[in-house]
């Protein structure tokens, strides 16, 4: 019996049947009130996949609201920081959104479908708060969430693949553009954009027709080395590109419940996120204000000696607790030890050295680890590929 | 194109009292109203032939005395009428009056007298401590300056004073319902109703809701204003409406009266100015609504010119009143039962039972007619005849509970209206026989009648809901306070804002305290 016809607590995904099959470990985590793998068969090799041939990660789950209507571009400058209106039709773009206060409540991707057509991608549930915004605004708001299947391909290979299964002419696709094709008779939107900072694209796609897509991708793609990836094997591939993750990075404001342990765009690095030629969005003022007064925390990215990772660490400054770590691992491919932190402004600036404090355990000990690390640019994994069009063949 | 320092939105009290005070110091202000008649809450209109009403307020007790003298009101034809002592109907006949702190009436016991006197001593004392507060902008409690400080230190040094006793009852009371403190200090069933009455007017709450001490120490601030009891304007209440008028033209105020303001002008990032109904754009260095905040953001500015959690504040502002209004012309003067004739020009209530007050309010919390009202009732042609022909009289009251929504709706095949008023009539009748006689012309007004007439959201006077999460420094709404909002350039300045509603005209003096002191007209 599948889980499907079990009835667990956590929904299975419109893959769920293939997922399971593939899923060798049985190691499940719950994404949003759906059961999805932590991994699959091995972490690494998972990873491994994403940057040597093609990984898959099923991102069902994500929160998908469509925006439409006259208004649609209005609203969503008035909801995000930056400026929507410099995403064309057919392209999507990164933003990040704040409540009045200017505290960041989550990030996402905008997909502009069409003239006055959007679709909002979020970490977090937001209906609410997006029907609050739709006050004033003649915009309908459609949780599409269970309405559409959606697949990350990403890798080196993963444009060949998908050219297989008929995605004729995709490798012509640009960075955060749109294409359509025909699937089984129903239209697959791709769009090439993904979580790993490598070439990827997400595949988007009625969720009947989901079980055929994953099929025949992993047929097609068996002699490219495809694999599943699951969470864990994504987090590696996000901070070696070095992408946040919300309530790993910042707490989302909505479920902040302590004082002060919100934090604001301008504060986790995203300042170019935000338009303050805009003569509105939700947390301008608030952030204006802080912009001038100073900010209170700097989000900086560290390369840590050694290779342990900084998991939750303390980041110290002359024996001085200045900061914590949020996410760390060790980055194969870049071969480098990278943490992102939070540190105490005026600290941070690139160049700055610290100490993060790492404890891990070894047969039951635990061993603590004073490592120096360094603030520096990034991210460290950027690969031409990642930006070549037409995309490079194999 | 000429530019104003300050476009004042409303020409009601405290808009008029805003632009006076602005002009006082030397700015170009313009006052812009809808309405044809200055003074909006405190309005006259012609009613029948010869006949004419206080069409929406009908009561003084709440204006500041030091308003009137500053702005000369007197000089500009103010007249009050006489401090009216309240009459308390009963149905038995033996009815209270209750005047300032005497307490007369054949069924009163010589301790509901004592209780009567340390009641109102006490209660004038707390007024007297909220009066600190409403003489200036209500203090912000996290982001405080020395001047919210100030006066943080200086009301707590005031509830020190007081002693430990009140200090205690205040902080217990404040909260509580009027009800609960009622039955703990009096016995007369008829006196609890009647200082009841005073806790729930122009409110959407019973004596049984919470908030309803805070709202009758609301009341109260009137008599530390300078107020004793109520009073009638001589001539209606729109000859309030015209001193102000006339006190703010020779300050310099401009004022178009008969044109509306149909939008607030945002550009970029800021208010700059206001599109009239004639289709006229006038500028200003700062916008001052004395509009509800609900008009003022919603309807005025719109919501997509905030921030979406302010949007949600508006939103979320409660505005409905429970308060209705019966006019009558009548062909003479009507015979109260155990009235005499010259009393029948005191205020007379008809409130017998707090528990007939807290049944009348539940039937509107379910969008229906009450069956049992409470009155509060105005003959102001005795004092004043030329409000009506020789030997005729005109009578209007305040009339709890009237939904401002009704699920069959007002305007529905029913006759809302009619069947309000039929039964307004028959509980005025049992204790005034035969005033249905005498009856020229009627009218009744529900909330939603003043929602379109004065343009008050939820035909609320208060211009919002006057409870403790929506007043002080909460008011209208947190993100709101001090007068101005998100928005650079835009102010508020009417019954919505800090110390609230009543003719009272604190709001308007502090809002323009507050743009003077911010320094953005200089």
């Amino acid at each position: 019996m599948s889980a499907a016809e079990r009835k667990t607590m956590l929904l299975p995904t419109p893959f769920h049947s293939r997922v399971e099959q593939y899923c060798e470990l049985n190691d499940w985590g719950a994404w949003q009130g759906y059961t999805t793998p932590n991994s699959y068969f091995d972490v690494e090799l998972e990873y491994f996949a994403i940057r040597s041939t093609a990984g898959v990660l099923d991102l069902s789950p994500m929160n998908k609201y469509r925006i439409s209507g006259p208004d649609a571009e209005a609203f969503l400058n008035r909801l995000v920081t930056r400026d929507v209106s410099k995403i064309g039709v057919n392209r999507v773009g990164y933003a990040v959104w704040c409540n009045d206060a200017g505290e960041l409540m989550d990030d996402g991707t905008i997909f502009h479908l069409a003239e006055n057509d959007y679709r909002l991608c979020s970490y977090m549930r937001a209906d609410e708060w997006l029907e609050w915004n739709a006050l004033g605004f003649d915009v309908t708001i459609n949780n599409e969430s269970d309405d559409i299947a959606a697949l990350a391909i990403q890798g080196p290979v993963s444009c060949t693949i998908l050219t297989l299964i008929g995605c004729e002419g995709l490798n012509e696709l640009k960075p955060f553009g749109i294409a359509r094709f025909d699937f089984d008779g129903v239209e697959m939107m791709v769009s090439r954009t993904g979580f790993t900072g490598d070439l990827g694209y997400e595949v988007w796609i009625d969720p009947s027709k989901a079980e055929a897509l994953w099929d025949q991708l992993f047929e097609k793609g068996r002699d490219y080395l495809i694999k599943p990836i699951g969470s864990h094997a994504l987090h590696m591939a996000r901070i070696e590109a070095g992408f946040l993750q919300a309530k790993v990075d910042f707490v989302p404001a909505e479920i902040a419940v302590r004082p002060g342990r919100t934090r604001t765009p301008l504060e986790m690095g995203l300042d170019w996120q935000v338009d303050f030629n805009k003569p509105l969005f939700n947390g301008r003022a608030a952030l204006l204000k802080q912009k001038e007064e100073g900010l209170r925390y700097r989000f900086v990215l560290l390369d840590v000696e050694g290779n342990k990772p900084a998991e939750h660490s303390f980041i110290l400054k002359n024996g001085k607790q200045i900061g914590i770590v949020t996410s760390a691992a060790w980055c194969p491919t870049a071969k480098s030890n990278l943490a992102f932190a939070q540190v105490e402004m005026p600290h941070g600036a690139v160049g700055e050295e610290f100490v993060a404090e790492i404890y891990y355990q070894r047969e039951l000990q635990w061993t603590r680890l004073m490592a120096p690390c360094k603030v520096i640019e990034g991210p460290l994994f950027n690969p031409p590929r990642k930006r070549q069009t037409p995309a490079p063949a194999h | 194109m000429t530019k104003y320092d300050a476009i004042v939105i409303g020409a009601g009290h405290n808009g008029l009292i805003t632009s006076s005070y602005l002009a006082k110091a030397g700015k170009k202000v313009l006052v812009v109203d809808a309405r044809s008649q200055a003074g909006g809450c405190a309005s006259t209109k012609a009613f029948a032939n010869g006949f004419h009403i206080s069409d929406c307020a009908q009561w003084v007790h709440q204006l500041d005395d030091k308003i009137v003298k500053e702005l000369s009101l007197e000089m500009h034809g103010l007249r009050l009428g006489k401090a009216k002592p309240t009459i308390a109907l009963q149905a038995s006949g033996e009815h209270l009056t209750l005047d300032g702190d005497s307490l007369s009436g054949a069924g009163i016991s010589a301790s509901d007298k004592k209780a009567y006197k340390a009641f109102r001593s006490q209660m004038r004392a707390f007024a007297k401590l909220m009066l600190k507060l409403y003489r200036t902008r209500a203090p912000k409690m996290v982001d405080a300056d020395w001047g919210d400080r100030m006066t943080l230190l200086s009301l707590g040094l005031g509830l020190k004073m007081m002693g430990r006793k009140n200090m205690q009852d205040m902080m217990r009371l404040v909260l509580i319902n009027i009800y609960d403190v009622m039955n703990e200090h009096f016995e007369h069933d008829g006196l609890k109703a009647a200082v009841a009455l005073d806790a729930i007017t122009g409110t959407n709450m019973g004596p049984r809701s919470p908030n309803t001490v805070f709202t009758y120490i609301h009341r109260m601030v009137g008599e530390a204003l300078g107020n004793r009891g109520v009073s009638q304007v001589m001539g209606g209440m729109g000859s309030l409406g015209g001193a102000l008028l006339s006190s703010a033209k020779t300050q310099g105020v401009e004022v178009r009266l008969g044109e509306a303001v149909t939008r607030i002008i945002k550009t970029n990032d800021r208010v700059t100015g206001v599109e009239l109904s004639s289709g006229d754009v006038v500028e200003a260095t700062v916008v001052v609504s004395s509009a509800d905040p609900t008009t003022t953001y919603r309807d005025l500015l719109g919501y997509r010119h905030i921030e979406a959690g302010q949007a949600r504040r508006v939103e979320q502002y409660r505005t409905r009143s429970g308060t209705g209004k019966l006019h009558l012309a009548l062909s003479g003067l009507p015979s109260f039962t155990g009235v005499s004739g010259e009393d029948h020009s005191q205020r007379l209530i008809i409130a017998p039972h707090m528990d007939a007050m807290e049944t009348g309010l539940n039937p509107i919390k379910y969008r229906e007619l009450s069956s049992q009202h409470v009155f509060d009732i105005s003959l102001p042609s005795i004092e004043d005849p030329t409000l009506a022909p020789a030997g005729q009289h005109v009578l209007t009251a305040l009339v709890h509970y009237v939904p401002y929504e009704l699920k069959m709706g007002w305007d529905g095949h029913e006759g809302a209206r009619e069947q309000l008023l039929e039964s307004l009539l028959e509980q005025l009748e049992a204790y005034a026989p035969g005033i249905r006689d005498l009856i020229v012309a009627s009218e009744v007004r529900v909330p939603e009648d003043f929602e379109a007439s004065h343009g008050v959201t939820g035909g609320n006077w208060h211009h919002g809901e006057l409870s403790i999460d929506q007043s002080l420094m909460m008011r209208p709404f947190p993100g709101s306070t001090q007068y101005t909002g998100s928005v650079e350039g835009l102010y508020l300045c009417g019954a919505g804002s800090h110390p609230g509603g009543s003719l009272m005209g604190l709001a308007g003096k502090n809002a323009a305290e507050e743009i003077l002191e911010q320094g953005v007209l200089s």
